[in-house]
Parts: structure tokens; C-alpha cells; sequence
């Protein structure tokens, strides 16, 4: 019987694997619905009512201790920083890979996506050895007076490697769906490169740059694995939000470690919903 | 720096390309004078950005990656054998290639089934489930493992208590490595042209014949792609994994963690020796999935 309803045109095609096997249907929806509530929604849904089990004045307090503030600047002075750092040379680099042709390019476009294989703390590690006090050049940068690793620097530069690719793979797609036509049009005019970049490139990939810093700023805020291996953990100086978790559960504090878990959680959410209208204005637009 | 000269119409990897495969071919001076015109203007422009760009990447990546596999390798290559296969590391390694390929598989198949509920079936709150189900990728790791513990922790209220056991590391690289198939087999199945299953329906076959003979073929590059990045990303995790595990030497600690510890205390060799065994197989799998997508290219 279940193979006689689906003769027929595209009527037939909606039929095909949907109302005629309602048990594999149900079954396969319940499954993945299932699973999605056993892994994801619970897991998050609970952290949510443990953190705001007493109302939101502990998180309040919690999160307002010098501790907490001192942590919540710091974790902004180094997203930001790094999310700066990634945007111009993000648009740089997608500039580059899809309007120039160079030797070397499918190489500098495999660099790009280095990061995204690399372990957090493989990250770390690198930094320290390049940039630490026995480094390549670390050695030499701290007999100068400045201290990259296990301070702010070393921090940004830990996060800006792991949120490198973020920025060029949102503005390489809709830069090359774009075309060059308008660009060479301003370049005839007489419009310099920065008039060209500023007047006519820039405003068509607002969109798809706003995604890109929007993916970047969120794995920012949030990069851990990195960022603890050079940051050295000095309390009120180098720990940013998710290093002030771990020091907090540590220490059996459980209630600050929820509170700031949540914040993250709530800016995480946010970002989701703003990066899915940026995606869809920016693919809409290409 | 010299011109090269004049670019003819065919050569097509000048800057000029797009706008001279656009213009009419009729009238050939003024392409190759725009190209000439195009190609000085941009390319003082292309190397100081391009010198800028490499700069960057190099100083931020690719010194900092050469730094480790030539660290791993400062004190010969026995050295560098020895610290992998301590028993403490390569148990660890063991522990996290295998969970991690347990971990990848079954995203394989919970990813592709959540894609296809995604795609093919609809439900009340279909919505938020597209959109939630990129959480794993913009929840902060360490935040992840809070979230985990708060459920299935000490505390549980449904009293599943996994942490520190291996039961932890695999939930953990489950959460975090969720949407990695779901995000590339949805795509590939929102494009599948539906009259080849209504053609096969119709000629009586069944609808398992018909996912195993046309739909399954077409979506295998975009799930195996999901897979081997789940996989790639799995070796590598460390903050959920390590809040969960308790890090256990020989029973729960992964590579990530053991590397860690060895920075901690102060082995460089060898954090830098496991570094570079996860960074070359990580590399390995890119390198497969770059080919396949090739190949899937190639196939059209």
C-alpha cells in the first residue's frame, strides 16, 4: 500500500516521504527531537534555573563584585581588541583572495583556514613559545619592557588566532557574488582605491561584515582554552569571564560561576539571533 | 617592479578578468588597455596589502605553528618519540582519537537524521530548533561544560551523575561537535531534487530502497565532510572536556588536557611534541576533506 500513493507530478513528491510512513516520521522526529532535548535543551534550560533559582538579585551581586567587574572589562578590552584586529585584516584578506591573483593565494586561502584545526590550548602553546620570556622573540621583546605573554597582548593575540577565519569566510562569498563591475566603474571616474573601498565596496558587504564581527565578537567574549594558557590567572588582572568560571568552581563558588555561565549563555543566544538576520540580509543583498 | 605584457582576452587570473569577460569582444584595444590601466593602478595596492596580510599571519599563526613542531623537534626526533609515548600521552592520545572517532560517527548519524527532520518534516517550533541548534558553536566551551555539569553533574536533579568518567568526555564532544554534520548535510538536502525519490515511488520502489539508492548517494560528501570537522574539532576540545572529566591521568584525561599540564609544568618538549601529533593528524583530515570536495567538485 505504500507505494501506490506516490504516482503522480510534483503533487506526488510532497506525499513521497512524508504522510505515507507517518511511523518513520514520527519515529525519526522523535529521535532527533529527543536527542536535541536530552543534549542541548535540558542541560541549557537547567543552568538557566539554577542561576535564577533565588530571583536575579545573587546574580546581580555576583556578577558586581569587583571580581566579576574587573573580569567583564578585561574580557571586553580583549574581544574588542582582538574583533578590531580580525575586522581590518579580515577584509584584507578576503579583499585580497577574491579580487587579486598572486602567487601564493591557495596557499594564503588554506592559511586562513589553519586556526579553525588547531586545539585552543596547541594555540596557546604556540604563542608562548613565539612571544613567552624564552621565545623566539620574546627573549628579546621583554628586554624592551614589554610583556606580551601572561598579560592583556598575549590574551588578544590568543583570541584574535582563534577567531581569524570568522571575518574573511562572511565577506569572501559575497564579495566574489558581487563582482567587480561597480569597483572598475569607480575606478574610471577617478575615485582613489580608499574612495573606491570606502564608497562602493564597503556598503555591499555591510551586511556580511556585521556577520562576520558579530561571529567574531561572540567567539571572542567566549575563547577559554587559549586564552587560559597565556594568560597566567592573575585575579582582578588577566582573568577574563570564562577563566573567572573556572577560578569561581574552583573555589565552590557555584552561584558566581552560573551567574557569569548565564551572561554568556544570554550573549551567546543574542548573537545567535543577530548573526541569523545578518546572514539572511546579507545573502538577500548578494 | 616590470609589467608583464599585455594580457590577452584568455588570461583570464589578471585583476581585470571579471570586467573583461563582461565587456563585448569587439573592440579589443580598450580591454587591453584597461587591463594594462587596472593592473599598475592595483598593484601597488596588492603588495603592500598582501606584505601586510602575510605579516600578520605569519607573526600570528604561521611562526607561532612552526614554533611548536620545531620545538617538539629541538631535542632530536627520539625525543621527540619519547614524550609521545610516555604511558601518560599516549594514553591520553589513544583515549582522545578514539572518542573522538566514536563521537564523529555518531554525529554521522544523529546529524544527518536532525537535518532531515529539519528539512523534510515540519512541527510546532521548528523554528527555534533551526536556530538553537547552532548553540554548541556560540556557547564559550567553559560555559558548555557548566551547562553539561548543571544536568548531569554531582548535582543532577535527574540523578545521571557522569562527571569524571569517560561517559563525560563523550557527552561533552557530542555537545560541542553537534551542528557540524547537521550544518553541512541540510544544505545538500534542501537542493536534492525531489521528482527522482516521486520516479522511483512511482516505479514501486520502496522508501527505503529510495534513501539507501538516491537520497543516501547524494548527501555521502556532505556527511563525511560533517564527520571528518567533528572530528577535527573533537581531538582538539578542551574547555568542556576538561571541566568535566576531572582530567584523571590514564583514565579521563585527554591530549588537550595532558598538553596543558605539560605547560604547566614546564615541558615544553613534550607539550609541543603532542601538539604537534594533534596538529598533523587535525591537517591530515583537512587535507582529506579539501580532496573530497575536489573530487565532489570534479563529479559536479
Amino acid at each position: 500500500m505504500a507505494s501506490a500513493s506516490g504516482i503522480g507530478g510534483s503533487d506526488g513528491t510532497v506525499q513521497v516521504c512524508g504522510d505515507r510512513r507517518p511511523v518513520a516520521r514520527y519515529g525519526l522526529r522523535f529521535v532527533a527531537l529527543g536527542y536535541l532535548l536530552v543534549l542541548l535543551a535540558a542541560p541549557v534550560a537547567m543552568v538557566f534555573y539554577r542561576a535564577f533559582q533565588h530571583g536575579l538579585g545573587p546574580i546581580w551581586s555576583a556578577l558586581t563584585t569587583s571580581e566579576a567587574r574587573s573580569a567583564i572589562e578585561v574580557t571586553l578590552i580583549v574581544a574588542i581588541s582582538a574583533v578590531v584586529l580580525n575586522t581590518i585584516f579580515g577584509v584584507g584578506t578576503a579583499l585580497l583572495l577574491v579580487r587579486r591573483r598572486f602567487p601564493g593565494r591557495h596557499l594564503l586561502d588554506v592559511l586562513v583556514d589553519i586556526p579553525q584545526a588547531v586545539s585552543p590550548i596547541v594555540v596557546g602553546l604556540a604563542l608562548i613559545l613565539v612571544y613567552g620570556k624564552f621565545g623566539f622573540f620574546g627573549s628579546w621583546i621583554e628586554r624592551n619592557g614589554i610583556k606580551l605573554i601572561f598579560s592583556l597582548p598575549g590574551m588578544v593575540l590568543a583570541t584574535a588566532f582563534v577567531s581569524l577565519p570568522l571575518v574573511v569566510r562572511s565577506v569572501a562569498p559575497v564579495l566574489a557574488e558581487l563582482g567587480d563591475e561597480q569597483e572598475q566603474a569607480a575606478r574610471t571616474l577617478g575615485a582613489s582605491s580608499w574612495q573606491t573601498f570606502r564608497r562602493i565596496t564597503l556598503p555591499s558587504i555591510r551586511d556580511a561584515l556585521a556577520y562576520g564581527v558579530v561571529l567574531s565578537l561572540a567567539r571572542s567574549l567566549g575563547e577559554y582554552g587559549a586564552v587560559t594558557v597565556v594568560s597566567g590567572h592573575v585575579l582582578g588582572k588577566t582573568l577574563t569571564l570564562t577563566l573567572f568560571i573556572d577560578e569561581r568552581l574552583e573555589n565552590f563558588d557555584q552561584p558566581a560561576a552560573y551567574s557569569a555561565a548565564v551572561l554568556l549563555a544570554i550573549i551567546a543566544m543574542g548573537s545567535l539571533l543577530i548573526s541569523r538576520r545578518l546572514r539572511t540580509r546579507s545573502r538577500s543583498v548578494a | 617592479m616590470s609589467l608583464p605584457p599585455n594580457s590577452t582576452i584568455d588570461d583570464a587570473s589578471g585583476p581585470g578578468a571579471h570586467a573583461r569577460s563582461a565587456s563585448p569582444t569587439s573592440d579589443p584595444p580598450a580591454p587591453s588597455w584597461w587591463a594594462q590601466r587596472s593592473g599598475e593602478n592595483s598593484r601597488g595596492g596588492t603588495s603592500l596589502g598582501l606584505g601586510l596580510v602575510t605579516l600578520y599571519l605569519s607573526f600570528l599563526v604561521l611562526i607561532p605553528l612552526g614554533a611548536v613542531v620545531w620545538k617538539s623537534q629541538s631535542n632530536g626526533w627520539s625525543t621527540f618519540w619519547h614524550q609521545v609515548t610516555t604511558p601518560e600521552a599516549w594514553d591520553a592520545l589513544k583515549l582522545t582519537l578514539t572518542i573522538s572517532a566514536g563521537v564523529a560517527l555518531f554525529n554521522l548519524v544523529m546529524g544527518t537524521i536532525i537535518a532531515w527532520v529539519l528539512v523534510r518534516d515540519d512541527f510546532p517550533g521548528k523554528g527555534a530548533v533551526e536556530l538553537f541548534i547552532d548553540l554548541p558553536f556560540a556557547l564559550p566551551t567553559i560555559v558548555a561544560g557548566v551547562v553539561l555539569l548543571s544536568l548531569y553533574g554531582p548535582r543532577s536533579p535527574a540523578h545521571v551523575n557522569i562527571a569524571f568518567t569517560r561517559t563525560a568526555i563523550t557527552v561533552a564532544l557530542l555537545f560541542v561537535t553537534l551542528p557540524f554534520v547537521v550544518r553541512t548535510v541540510q544544505p545538500v538536502l534542501i537542493e536534492l531534487d525531489r521528482d527522482m525519490e516521486a520516479a522511483s515511488a512511482s516505479l514501486g520502489a520502496s522508501p527505503f530502497l529510495i534513501a539507501r539508492r538516491i537520497i543516501l548517494p547524494n548527501l555521502v560528501p556532505a556527511m563525511l565532510t560533517g564527520t571528518g570537522l567533528a572530528f577535527a574539532r573533537a581531538i582538539g576540545e578542551f574547555g568542556s572536556v576538561s571541566l568535566l572529566s576531572g582530567n584523571l591521568p590514564f583514565h579521563t584525561e585527554v591530549s588537550a588536557v595532558n598538553i596543558y599540564n605539560q605547560i604547566q609544568s614546564d615541558n615544553p618538549v613534550g607539550a609541543a611534541a603532542q601538539s604537534t601529533v594533534l596538529l598533523v593528524i587535525a591537517f591530515i583530515v583537512l587535507f582529506a576533506l579539501d580532496r573530497l570536495k575536489r573530487w565532489g567538485v570534479h563529479r559536479g
